[in-house]
């Protein structure tokens, strides 16, 4: 079911003067905001040339955080304020320069300055506080310790054995027990479109449509979450008063609407610290405010481009606070802060507006940056114009990843917007409970060694019959194998549901939920690590003579390849089809399994950089891969295995069926200028036709890094030239710089295609 | 397969391979993955020869910005009449080297394509070793993809431009010409071959007006004397408006590798990449003749 009638403290015939101008529709008698949207924006089908450079004020409040940079990066933070637990309202206003900033709002006090956010766990904020040299006061350590029980502590009240020990042993991992899960985005516009009290008073509805209900579990939960999201959204009108605006009637100026949306962000990274906060689809939507602004003669585009500038200034310094571990396993200090741009709407017109390419001049107007995760949703059918400023701008900067709008569109509806890197939901009416991945290159060899752990030789999935003989069997492996993923896919899930009971219970998100429908559809978001790796060793163990080497006490912790094999990444069906079985066959197990909340089945295939902690964990596979060797990232075919030009390898990756990873299906290019022409105009219509190509294929998902090889390799020695260096890796941007030094030669060994 | 009459070129055991231009990024042969392999006895792979049903073929790569427009399915046949002292692909020189794959199997993987020739406007490049090496062969493929509206380039020296048949070549929307030197000595030393076969071809293809992409490889010591440069761009601007643009390839020494992996001798073992400003220049005196030079 739906809505939410909000009507009810306003007359029916009545316009507020917020909305002047706008086309009535079923949006303005309850929360619609896709049904705002589609009455009034102004596809855009021309090209580049009205956008406008950053003006004075833009390059200066840029300026100043550009001076605070390399303290943070020298030090790993800026500051922390380690004696205030962040919530909406916890901290005192912060500004960059008071004076001069257009969107007002910062996490806390200072900008750069880092918060506390120990709900999801305290070990976490303890281990970041020390290794950066600071110290809680004892009083907030006992709450937490003593007195407030932490996510983290509740999912380890209530983790089964099988689940520790397939997590310590790393075959499950990253998990979200000891953090804040994310990827959950609130419908941010909504408080733009609506204002608070309107949106309060369709909580409350809601809550009342749950009054005639007996109190059951499920009933009792959802009053609670209700009363949880109404207290959220006070406290959001109350943070915004704070900076002297009443949000509490809708925004009345596009300056209003961006503000009014950036406080709704705003209080989700103050209250959560989740592995991903992103922001959801906000462009064309801001578009129908700045056009109106700009029509009405109030507005001219040096100031429209100045407020979206200001904005994604706001958005590009959101910092949390966490451990050099987790960076290491996500790779520099990411925050996800996707916006989701362009696409196609249900009609066939084109979800293209100025703001979409506003929003990616800023990437000009303020110079590259990882941050936001801009990510353009593709079709063949957007506007040559912006295809063409699209492509220009990642050859420019490489700061932009694409999506297949044809395939996000058919199931998920022209409103949805990404999480993370790759993983699509329904904005305001969608939330994903986060599920990190499983190693199955780990699981083979599981399966190989009849359950022990291939590095410790530990007993880790149920005792099962090892491989015997000189030489792998195909049919034999394949059978262990299943066997094994039974087991992966069982423990996998248990854990997830444990992991997200105790995060609902003890870190739930109030106010991105409140900035949701009362009934969302869940996803449980499951992923899998390490295909391409699997993909290979089964391939050489069907195609290729496969010998095991077995040490003292009969492990098997080596294999000599003798012979050639299809790789994956080829666009070699032989290989391509056992990638799809993969993923075909674990998503069958998992769906198999009764999940937390009922929420749906899907998987991803993505592993953020963490592919090299992966490899780091895995121990020498059948497809020659050594100990300790990193991992393709995402779906990509292993470095160097994909022989026959980027497109042919991206078309294996395309092969995977979305249908079967509804999470997503990353994969990440590199290429240097001069593969993609001779000229700048070549080089655009080339990538153009590319990813045209790639998306009429099938394909789901591609970063795209045009860069040359030597401009890493002096980034890697002379990391203070470049500190806005971004590359992309699997489904989002890192600064170059932040890399460890093994993540930069990994991104350099990674298929670096000269000719595209 | 005649061997030549004096051996000028690179020792090589028979048959041998020009650099083929837009194969100057690849430093690698990449194999057949994915393409069927055929095995037929002796005298039916004869005939399968002679009639163009089967062919050798060293490799196949999708590539973007060379061999042609938009993204291309770059065909390396294995086999050619050359040696070019500078060849990066040596292991394409023989065509015994090369993997016996049917026209239908290569058709097959063109149609699989059509979708992506059509969205970057490319198409199919035939490129070897020498395409024209095996006339029959080629000649069934262009036709296949024609008849799909696959566009098709063939990318040859034009040493054996009389292998190619009006027909053919009527099914042919570009042509990437290599032209190696414009001194019929220098042309020997480099390729052990007669420069006039590829002077003729040009002329030809100028006549027919097919379009023309002409490649120079700049070999520093080789082929990089003004005269022998001037005679090369005087030949192109010759040819007219079928030459659509110019480019001169850089020697690298990426190959030199493979040279020793196949036992062979390579003689320009010590020769340097042309600097940046003497592979401009050279372009210059191409766009000092109106041509579009890369």
């Amino acid at each position: 079911m739906t809505i939410t009638a909000a009507a009810s403290d306003r007359s029916d015939t009545v316009v507020p003067a917020a909305w002047e101008g706008f086309v009535a529709g079923p949006w303005t008698d309850h929360v619609d905001v896709r049904d705002f949207i589609q009455r009034n924006y102004t596809p855009y089908e021309g090209d580049a040339d009205f956008l406008a450079g950053p003006t004075a004020r833009t390059t200066g409040i840029w300026g100043k955080l550009s001076e605070m940079f390399p303290a943070e990066r020298e030090k790993g933070v800026y500051d922390v304020d380690p004696a205030t637990p962040s919530t909406i309202t916890s901290h005192a206003p912060g500004y960059i320069d008071e004076a001069n900033e257009l969107i007002v709002g910062l996490q806390t006090d200072a900008p750069l300055k880092r918060a506390i956010i120990p709900n999801g766990g305290w070990r976490m904020v303890q281990t970041s506080l020390e290794t950066y040299g600071y110290e809680a006061p004892q009083e907030i350590i006992d709450i937490f310790t003593k007195y407030r029980k932490t996510h983290n502590d509740g999912v380890f009240d209530v983790y089964p054995p099988n689940v520790r020990a397939a997590r310590s042993s790393h075959i499950i991992t990253g998990l979200p027990d000891a953090y804040g899960r994310g990827r959950i985005i609130g419908d941010y516009r909504r408080v733009a479109l609506y204002g608070v009290d309107q949106l309060i008073a369709a909580k409350k509805l809601e809550k009342a449509s749950l009054d005639m209900e007996r109190s059951v579990e499920d009933v009792i939960r959802d009053r609670e979450e209700l009363s949880e999201q109404i207290r959220a959204l006070g406290e959001l009108k109350q943070m915004a008063a704070s900076y002297g605006y009443d949000i509490s009637q809708p925004a009345t100026s596009a300056r209003e609407a961006v503000q009014w949306l950036y406080f709704g962000y705003l209080a989700a990274v103050k209250e959560q610290n989740g592995a991903a906060m992103s922001l959801g689809r906000t462009s064309t939507f801001l578009d129908v405010y700045l056009q109106r602004d700009l029509e009405a003669g109030i507005l001219t585009e040096d100031q429209a481009q100045e407020i979206i500038d200001d904005f994604v200034i706001k958005l590009r310094i959101v910092r949390f606070l966490r451990t050099p571990e987790y960076d290491t396993l996500f790779s520099g200090d990411p925050t996800w802060v996707t916006e989701s741009i362009g696409g196609i709407g249900e009609d066939g017109r084109p979800l293209v507006t100025k703001t979409s390419f506003r929003f990616l001049q800023t990437l000009y107007n303020l110079g590259p940056a990882p941050e936001p995760n801009m990510t353009v949703f593709w079709s063949e059918r957007l506007p040559e114009g912006f295809k063409k400023f699209c492509a220009q701008v990642s050859i420019d900067t490489s700061a932009v990843q694409y999506e297949s709008d044809e395939l996000i569109r058919a199931s998920w509806g022209d409103d949805a917007a990404i999480a993370c890197c790759v993983s699509p939901m329904r904005v305001g009416k969608q939330m994903q409970f986060f599920g990190a991945r499983v190693n199955t290159a780990k699981a083979l060899l599981y399966a190989i060694n009849g359950g022990r752990d291939e590095i410790t030789g530990k007993q880790v999935a149920p005792v099962s019959a090892p491989v015997e003989g000189d030489v792998l069997d195909y049919d034999d492996v394949l059978a262990k194998f299943d066997k094994t993923l039974d087991w992966l896919a069982e423990t996998y899930v248990d854990a997830l549901n444990c992991v997200h009971y105790m995060h609902d219970k003890y870190a739930y998100e109030r106010i991105e939920m409140a900035l949701h429908d009362r009934t969302v559809l869940r996803t449980l978001a499951c992923g899998i690590a390490g295909l391409s790796v699997v993909t290979d060793s089964l391939s050489a163990i069907k195609y290729a003579k496969v010998t095991p080497l077995r040490s003292a006490d009969g492990l098997i912790t080596d294999y000599v390849v003798e012979g050639d094999y299809p790789t994956y990444g080829n666009d070699d069906d032989r290989a391509d089809d056992i990638a799809v079985w993969l993923v075909r066959t674990f998503m069958e197990k998992i769906r198999a399994l009764p999940t937390y909340r009922n929420s749906l089945h899907t998987q991803s295939v993505l592993t953020i950089t963490s592919n090299v902690v992966y490899g780091k964990n895995t121990g020498s596979t059948p497809d020659g891969r050594k100990l300790g060797e990193p991992f393709a990232p995402g779906a990509n075919p292993m470095n160097g295995r994909d022989t026959h030009g980027m497109l042919a390898s991206a078309l294996s990756v395309a092969k995977l069926p979305y249908s079967e990873a509804q999470d997503g299906i990353s994969l990440t290019s590199s290429i240097v200028p001069a593969g993609l022409g001779r000229t700048k105009d070549e080089q655009v219509t080339n990538l153009v036709g590319l990813l045209d190509a790639y998306v009429l294929s099938s394909g789901y998902h591609m970063n795209v890094n045009v860069l040359n090889r030597e401009t890493l390799v002096d980034a890697m020695e002379h990391p203070e030239n470049y500190p806005q260096l971004t590359i992309r890796v699997s489904g989002y941007a890192v600064n170059f710089v932040r890399l460890t030094r093994e993540q930069q030669l990994d991104v350099l060994s990674r298929t670096f295609h000269g000719a595209v | 397969m005649s061997t030549t009459t004096e051996q000028t070129g690179a020792p090589v055991v028979p048959l041998g391979m020009p650099l083929v231009g837009g194969s100057h990024t690849r430093t690698q042969g990449h194999g057949t993955a994915g393409l069927e392999a055929t095995e037929t006895e002796r005298s039916e792979r004869l005939a399968a020869v002679r009639e163009g049903r089967l062919g050798s073929v060293h490799s196949w790569e999708l590539v973007t910005a060379v061999d042609g427009p938009g993204t291309r399915l770059t065909i390396f046949l294995s086999g050619c009449p050359l040696r070019c002292l500078y060849c990066h692909n040596p292991d394409t020189m023989e065509m015994r080297r090369g993997t016996d794959v049917t026209a239908d199997e290569l058709l097959t993987r063109i149609a699989r394509y059509r979708g992506v020739f059509k969205a970057t406007g490319g198409g199919v490049t035939i490129s070897g070793g020498e395409p024209l090496m095996q006339p029959a062969f080629v000649r069934r493929l262009i036709r296949g993809a024609a008849a799909m509206d696959v566009p098709v380039a063939i990318d040859t020296s034009g040493f054996l431009g009389a292998q190619a048949t009006d027909e053919m070549l009527d099914d042919v929307s570009l042509v990437l010409l290599d032209v190696k030197s414009g001194l019929p000595e220098t042309y020997k030393r480099a390729t052990g071959r007669e420069l006039q076969p590829t002077l003729d071809f040009g002329r030809r293809l100028a006549a027919r007006g097919n379009r023309m992409w002409i490649r120079f490889v700049l070999v520093p010591g080789l082929t990089d004397a003004p005269e022998n440069v001037e005679a090369v761009a005087d030949y192109v601007a010759s040819l007219g408006e079928a030459v659509e643009r110019v480019e001169v390839l850089p020697f690298h020494q990426m190959g030199r590798d493979k040279w020793a992996d196949l036992g062979l001798a390579y003689e320009l073992e010590d020769t340097e990449p042309p600097t940046r400003e003497a592979t401009e220049a050279v372009r210059d005196v191409f766009r000092a003749r109106g041509l579009t030079t890369f």
